[in-house]
């Protein structure tokens, strides 16, 4: 049981819980104790320092922006009005709230706004798939289309569309560079040709993929209606994404160990054969490191083309936040900004678990 | 006519100024059912020759014949054993053998083939093992493996690629015995290409010396007329057996002196004397 979890853990590359576990059952208390200090304690002190840092970061900006307002106030409007304005702010009234970079524990509440905020926005959809129920039926057997929930996203819905973004994203550079790449791995004719162009095109940024996706979604989409948003975003961040995957690809094929090709040329196996028993195989430790660079890379830029294209998704949130301008914006766009990272971790975890299940490792 | 022959084979790599010729003028003719070894220096063109052989590469002159036709590439009758195993490290022991046999045997069904598997992987006892990835098994059990994968496409011939060279003493005398035992069941015609002299006498019919590269070529060959099987231990006092190792390894090591004294160059050295233009460290006095 003990081991199993262990190795489990090992696998999704969160063996760090390892020294924990170990040292629940007993097993060599002191070695496993400073490996615990070592894996977890470290860690947290230094989540913790970095918190400290930045509360104070926060409060030093908070109080140089409130003595500019109180300065401000002084020298415009006289002492009584500074004096005003200095109760006002540390009264903490809306009227005059202080906007800078939030502090830890604001950023907290404006997280469990944000949650509260689901669940209202939860509640209201299913009030509203109640009440249109009877409705839809109707409409169904006239042919029509059925109402949806048409109002405001909540964050979580907005995270949900912004994963489904990336994959959709994801499996376009998967089924465009995989293929791609295997071809230009076997001839190196083709692979010299198209090198230029790659060089080119691999360096260019997400914004102009959008902008270059967008004027040719926009000429073919011309006759559909409907929203072609989540197709430009989708399809941006595939294409900035597919070029590790890509250049990967084509290198692990055409970099095949000289042994396995004499094996399969003295099996004499046919080029079918050749490549999907003997050159992918051993391509895909090389393929796999591909896909987890495109699936960071289509995550990171994700969030910079969903701003720019207005699609709804975690992009679209921040931005909106941004030019909101409430009370707790800025906290929420901190929170954003830890939902970014976590995720981003996590897929990258979940890659590296996928990749450790279907390739081969060389030696032990 | 011969089962093997080569014709005036020469092969060189590259190209201009790099080209170097590896094997210049090789003649060789192997009869069916012998059993030869080659015996070489690292570097002499060894791999190169058995390549030709079983058709990885092409002769630049001459030919090389198999049963009076032209070699053209690889073939399931020349079963090739190499020297770093080459097992497919994906695939585990059954997979490994199975891809050979189901190549060899494309008629063959599904079952039959698990059989022929299961049976030459039992040959070699390595049945506790077929399940397992090639990186859980240890040197000799890979070349076991690999020989198993060799074998169960029942080739006309065996080529050996200096099979056992990457193996410690102890594991490489057990694999010597199993490989002649094995052969000695159907005494299929056999190609060894070896840098030690005691596996070659210890195995072979006729042991041919390859004049070390580049422009390789074979000096004359020793029959071995020991009676087989051969025993380790008891060859050891063999008088015949010590009168051969002697001859052999004397006239390896005669070639051997050739070679590196053809190397001798000289090279002149510019006139320059060492010029102090300051101390920038202390010298340490001891007086």
């Amino acid at each position: 049981m003990k081991d199993k979890s262990i190795n489990i853990l090992n696998f999704i590359g969160l063996g760090f819980f390892e020294p924990a576990i170990r040292l629940a059952s007993g097993e060599e208390t002191k070695k496993n104790l400073v490996a615990l200090f070592k894996k977890i304690v470290l860690p947290i002190l230094s989540v913790g320092l970095f918190l400290l840092l930045w509360s104070a970061g926060s409060s030093h900006l908070y109080n140089i922006e409130k003595e500019f307002r109180i300065e401000k106030a002084f020298n415009e409007r006289g002492e009584a009005a500074a004096r005003l304005e200095r109760s006002c702010i540390d009264s903490g009234s809306k009227d005059c709230q202080i906007t800078t970079l939030p502090s830890p524990s604001q950023v907290w509440v404006a997280y469990k706004s944000l949650l509260a905020d689901h669940a209202s926005i939860s509640a209201k959809k299913d009030a509203f798939a109640e009440k249109v129920a009877a409705t839809n039926v109707k409409r169904a057997e006239q042919g029509l289309d059925a109402i949806t929930y048409t109002g405001r996203p909540s964050f979580v819905d907005q995270i949900f569309t912004s994963l489904k973004t990336v994959f959709a994203g994801f499996l376009l550079a998967l089924f465009i560079a995989v293929p791609i790449g295997i071809m230009l791995g076997l001839s190196e004719s083709l692979r010299s040709s198209v090198n230029w162009l790659i060089q080119i095109l691999k360096p260019v940024s997400p914004v102009v993929w959008l902008l270059l996706v967008s004027m040719i979604v926009n000429t073919l989409g011309k006759n559909s209606d409907g929203d072609s948003s989540f197709t430009i975003s989708f399809i941006s961040v595939g294409l900035c994404a597919m070029w590790a995957t890509l250049v990967n690809t084509s290198m692990g094929v055409s970099s095949v160990d000289k042994d396995y090709i004499n094996v399969a040329k003295v099996l004499q196996l046919n080029i079918g054969q050749k490549v999907f028993k003997i050159i992918l195989p051993s391509s895909f430790p090389l393929i796999f490191t591909g896909l987890r660079i495109t699936l960071s890379v289509a995550w990171m830029v994700l969030i910079a083309i969903e701003l720019l294209a207005q699609s709804p998704g975690l992009g679209s949130f921040v931005w909106e936040e941004f030019q909101n301008g409430a009370n707790d914006s800025n906290s929420k766009i901190i929170v954003a900004m830890f939902v970014i990272g976590i995720i981003g971790f996590l897929l990258d975890r979940i890659m590296l678990t996928i990749q450790k299940f279907v390739t081969f490792t060389e030696e032990t | 006519m011969a089962y093997i022959e080569l014709r005036n084979v020469s092969k060189s790599f590259g190209t201009g100024k790099d080209k170097t010729e590896v094997l210049s003028n090789i003649n060789l003719t192997i009869e069916e059912g012998e059993f030869v070894a080659i015996v070489g220096f690292t570097g002499s063109g060894k791999t190169t020759l058995i390549n030709l052989i079983s058709g990885l590469l092409m002769p630049d002159e001459g030919q090389v014949l198999f049963k009076g036709e032209p070699v053209t590439g690889p073939s399931h009758e020349r079963g090739v054993i190499f020297q770093n195993y080459s097992l497919l490290p994906w695939l585990n022991v059954r997979n490994n053998v199975g891809m050979a046999v189901k190549e060899a045997f494309k008629k063959m069904s599904k079952k039959d083939r698990n059989k022929r598997v299961e049976d030459y992987v039992e040959m070699v006892n390595l049945s506790p093992a077929i399940g397992k990835l090639p990186k859980e098994l240890s040197g000799g059990m890979r070349q076991r493996v690999s020989v198993t994968r060799a074998l169960s496409m029942s080739p006309d011939v065996i080529l050996m690629d200096e099979p056992l060279s990457a193996l410690d003493a102890l594991t490489r005398g057990n694999l010597q015995q199993e490989i002649l035992k094995i052969w000695n069941k159907d005494k299929k015609t056999a190609l060894l290409i070896t840098n030690d002299v005691d596996e070659g006498i210890l195995m072979a019919d006729r042991i041919i010396p390859l004049k070390p590269g580049p422009k390789a070529t074979l000096g004359p060959e020793y029959k071995i007329n020991l009676e087989r099987p051969r025993d380790k231990t008891a060859l050891n006092s063999n008088d015949e057996y010590k009168r051969l190792r002697n001859s052999i390894i004397e006239y390896l090591i005669q070639i051997g002196e050739q070679r590196s004294s053809k190397k001798e160059t000289t090279y002149t050295l510019p006139e320059i004397k060492p010029q102090i233009k300051s101390t920038p460290f202390r010298r340490l006095s001891f007086s």
